[in-house]
């Protein structure tokens, strides 16, 4: 019971850990790939937990850092893709990625 | 507040993050899941400020929420038409997906609670700490901070350039 009731670090990473988990299902499972861009931010979103719950309990400024740095890569990131599938979506009139196949004979 | 209260609220902004995110992999609706992304971004900015990172979640907050998630609602409106029926996304490897998040969450969540318990500084990060990143921002980051600068300029020209509508010799 006092495991429960105390905010550790293991709470963090239990959080953490179901929003990779349904990241990676998203990523896995999903044909649309505006969902595929919305489990990798989930899974961005895990890491930077993961950074900051780290780098509370240690007392050090490295995590809160990268998780900066990683706001803005995933910034960058989703502005690129949807860029690109913009692109997908003007050649191929769809965003379903098991339909883009011109590189398979 | 009561060290109760903080564990409540904490529970709770857990819930709505854990909630949310299962709400935007399993519902089948594009737009459910991008506004169910808003909720779960929310709660992540909440949980940073638990972390005593208000800075990093106030940036959560402006380039998440204000940001990125407009932007996939712009995708999902200029790739689906929202009068037509059929905005269902498809599944595929269901089985093996269910395997893999099954898998990965209790093979993480088994070596958090079976090995040793963490064992946490003494001197842990408390209150704010603005000042702080101002400062290592400006001393030892100072490098990374000019050259995520330029990529971030780099990748919006880009994906501006990418996603323009009247392409040239058309």
């Amino acid at each position: 019971m006092e495991q429960l009731t105390t905010i550790g670090l293991n709470h963090y990473l239990t959080i953490s850990a179901f929003l990779l988990g349904f990241g990676l299902f998203a990523v896995m499972t999903r044909k649309n790939a505006i969902v595929i861009l919305m489990g990798v931010e989930l899974i961005l979103n895990a890491a930077n937990i993961n950074f900051l719950a780290f780098s509370k309990y240690n007392g050090g400024m490295e995590g809160v850092m990268f998780a900066l740095f990683v706001i803005v890569i995933a910034a960058a990131e989703a502005a690129i893709a949807l860029a690109i599938v913009i692109n997908i979506y003007k050649i191929f009139k769809s965003v379903d990625v098991s339909s883009i196949d011109t590189l398979k004979e | 507040m009561s060290i109760t209260t903080y564990t409540v609220i904490f529970y709770l902004f857990a819930a709505i993050t854990v909630c949310s995110a299962a709400f935007v992999v399993f519902t089948r609706n594009v737009i459910y899941s991008a506004f169910s992304l808003l909720f779960t971004f929310f709660g992540v900015a909440a949980l940073y400020v638990f972390l005593s990172a208000d800075f990093i979640a106030v940036t959560q907050v402006v380039v998440y929420v204000g940001g990125i998630l407009v932007l996939l609602l712009f995708g999902v409106m200029f790739t689906n038409s929202i009068m037509q029926t059929g905005q269902k996304s498809e599944v595929l490897h269901i089985f093996s997906g269910m395997l893999l998040l099954i898998g990965m969450i209790g093979a993480l969540l088994y070596t958090f609670y079976t090995t040793h318990s963490w064992m946490p500084s003494e001197t842990t990060l408390q209150g704010s700490i603005v000042e702080r990143i101002g400062f290592e921002t400006m001393s030892r980051y100072v490098l990374p901070f000019e050259m995520v600068s330029i990529l971030l300029l780099a990748a919006l020209i880009g994906a501006a350039f990418l996603a323009r509508f009247d392409k040239s010799g058309k």
